[in-house]
């Protein structure tokens, strides 16, 4: 076990070595124009560049460059050539916002999905099941910018129901903070419940074969016992594992649709602008972030399975 | 942004209608592919969809024919004091908000708010973002079976390395890494994969997607190259490439179809979302992705900018996947494979 946890881990550390190389080399060494001249401004002379280009290590070999930049993401001092703020301070205030929206959507996606999966396996096969099939198709066939635009749109622009977008402290003001997640919230759910539901209804049928599941009818368990203990106990484990998965990325940036279209100003958006902008150091630092956490939570996740099947530590 | 790949017995088709039930009688003597087709015949709402999908490509493939003999328009024509032939007094309003629907040949749709007729610009935009779509799907599929293969094949050092390189790419999540290469792409450029080319998000979709077939595929290969067909291959002294192209590539058939429609879905959204994050089609070029995000960029004014292709993107994409997945039931109910994100 312990071999196989470390051999893990080492790999997930290779992963990541390579994710940060390879990052580095497409946004640092490709676009066009210079970092110092972009540092410098419209205005500076060629003395100043050269001076800037000495002083950032731009003239360096570029693995001296990428190390450099390695301690400065570490040590939290890498900033935005552009606009010439702190990045990761940039990162941490982004972060309640993410925060919010990735807690409050995956507790809402995961619960129902779990609800309209085992609705539809229970009733495969009948109308119920088939409404919820186009349904989770729909889910999963809306950009997730649309559906914002059309919740803004209606229900904040023409009922006032709901602000117009923005993101509001939790601790300023927990009402309004709760009103201003309601639509995110729903935006970024519909596309996992779509996805998620569909997944727990094939699993669900598939254990639904299984003998044990004969045997706990066969002992004399209620129908909704037997789905509860047996069934659905076994059906979530691979629900669980996407719902790592997907919950690292949003965390990490990964729901920059729904953060830019209604305008939460988490890490998404960070990074969505500083694409706008090309702010190379901006993008460098929540792509490597939102890699890190989906590569952690994979390796987690692998070690998790090794524990419980026992199979696995041999296998890989 | 997560694949799942795994096997095990379908207890009910998708569309009950789907496969034969109980009681079906299966005919002797009929070929897998025979009997898949049998069973996405009886899938009337896969049937539908599908029909759906086709319309959708054909009207689009008649974007100049609508242009030139219906709305007399052509997709970029702007017309914001109303000086058109066949322009209502005026397509875009003194504060900048242009008409809505017409419902009559010339701006069916309405304009947009440069006064550009939205039903010729959708039907354009859609050829792009089909276009791109189909691309990007003839990328991944090309590159994640040849990767899948030989990985799954040859295992060893070549896996290990091929494997690596696919966990980089899927550990990114698509949206973020699309975004990335493709605005990196329209700024410096490599070959002919430069500025307003349609090429550049293609490529970016294509990439992107990868590992979420060749992973699925290389698994299909590693437990087929234990099986005796491939053995008995092997003792009449077939070379491995003759094996792979001959023995192994006709048994992942199934598979390679199940996940067309999958990655065109996907890639058509991934479109979309790249425009709207200002990475994809650049501005000159109509695609339901810059349509979208043009309307998102004036609301509240002319909501229907942002309806039109947008409800236009979502039946494409809806209609693909409700046909993929009656497609999947068809030729293999017991495969799982799928896409989010």
């Amino acid at each position: 076990m312990t071999r196989f946890i470390v051999r893990r881990l080492i790999a997930m550390i290779g992963v990541m070595f390579v994710i940060s190389l390879l990052t580095f080399l497409l946004f640092e060494s490709i676009p066009n124009g210079d970092p110092a001249r972009r540092l410098a401004g419209r205005l500076a002379t060629a003395n100043e560049i050269a001076f800037i280009r000495k002083e950032y290590g731009f003239d360096q070999p570029i693995y001296v460059q990428y190390a450099r930049m390695m301690k400065n993401i570490f040590t939290g001092q890498v900033y935005s050539y552009y606009q010439g703020f702190n990045v990761v301070d940039e990162v941490k205030l982004g972060l309640p916002a993410t925060l919010s929206l990735a807690i409050g959507a995956g507790i809402i996606w995961l619960f129902t999905s779990i609800v309209v999966g085992t609705l539809a396996a229970v009733k495969a096969g009948k109308n119920t099941d088939r409404l919820l099939t186009v349904l989770s198709m729909v889910g999963v066939s809306f950009p997730p910018f649309f559906l914002g635009a059309i919740l803004i749109y209606y229900l904040g622009y023409k009922l006032n129901w709901f602000p117009l977008g923005g993101y509001v402290k939790l601790t300023s003001d927990p009402w309004q903070w709760f009103v201003h997640m309601v639509l995110p919230w729903f935006t970024l759910s519909v596309l996992f419940i779509g996805f998620y539901s569909r997944v727990l209804r094939s699993t669900i049928l598939d254990t639904i074969n299984e003998d044990y599941v004969r045997t706990a009818r066969a002992k004399g368990l209620s129908e909704n016992q037997t789905l509860r203990r047996h069934v659905l106990r076994n059906s979530l484990i691979p629900i669980i594992t996407l719902f790592g998965l997907d919950f690292a990325q949003v965390i990490g940036g990964g729901a920059i649709l729904t953060e830019s279209i209604f305008n939460l100003h988490g890490i998404g958006q960070l990074a969505a602008d500083a694409i706008g902008r090309l702010d190379i150091t901006v993008i460098l630092v929540v792509v490597l972030l939102t890699a890190f956490f989906v590569v952690a939570l994979a390796a987690v996740v692998d070690i998790l399975y090794a524990f419980l099947d026992p199979r696995i530590r041999i296998a890989v | 942004m997560t694949a799942t790949a795994s096997t095990g017995t379908e207890f009910s088709d998708e569309f009950a209608s789907a496969g034969f039930g109980e009681g079906d009688q299966v005919p002797a003597g009929l070929g897998p592919w025979r009997l898949a087709w049998r069973r996405l015949r009886r899938n009337k709402t896969a049937l539908f969809f599908g029909g759906v999908f086709i319309l959708i490509l054909v009207l689009c493939l008649l974007a100049p024919v609508y242009s030139h003999s219906v709305a007399h328009i052509s997709p970029a024509a702007e017309n914001i004091a109303g000086q058109g032939n066949n322009c209502p007094p005026t397509c875009v309003s003194v504060t900048g908000i242009p008409i809505g629907p017409t419902w009559t040949s010339s701006y069916f749709f309405g304009a947009d708010r440069n006064g550009r007729d939205v039903a010729v610009r959708l039907l354009y935009g859609g050829r792009n973002s089909l276009e791109i779509g189909f691309v990007a799907t003839l990328i991944t599929m090309f590159f994640a079976i040849i990767l899948g293969v030989l990985s799954g094949y040859f295992r060893g050092i070549l896996d290990g390395v091929i494997n690596r390189a696919l966990d980089v790419i899927w550990a990114f999540p698509a949206v973020l890494l699309g975004v990335a290469l493709g605005a990196t792409l329209a700024v410096s450029g490599i070959l002919f994969l430069h500025g307003t080319s349609l090429l550049v998000p293609a490529v970016v979709i294509g990439i992107v997607y990868i590992p979420y077939v060749a992973k699925p595929i290389r698994g299909q290969v590693l437990v087929l190259r234990e099986r005796e067909f491939i053995d008995a291959a092997r003792q009449q002294g077939l070379s491995s490439w003759r094996i792979m192209f001959t023995e192994v590539m006709p048994n992942l058939a199934s598979t390679i179809i199940v996940f067309v429609p999958l990655i065109l879905a996907n890639a058509i959204l991934l479109e979309a979302a790249l425009t709207y994050l200002g990475a994809g089609v650049q501005p000159p070029n109509p695609s339901w992705g810059t349509m979208i995000s043009d309307g998102i960029a004036q609301l509240p004014a002319a909501f229907h900018d942002v309806l039109v292709p947008g409800i236009m993107l979502v039946l494409t994409v809806l209609s693909i996947n409700i046909f993929g997945d009656g497609l999947r039931d068809a030729l293999d109910p017991r495969a799982k494979v799928r896409i989010a994100r």
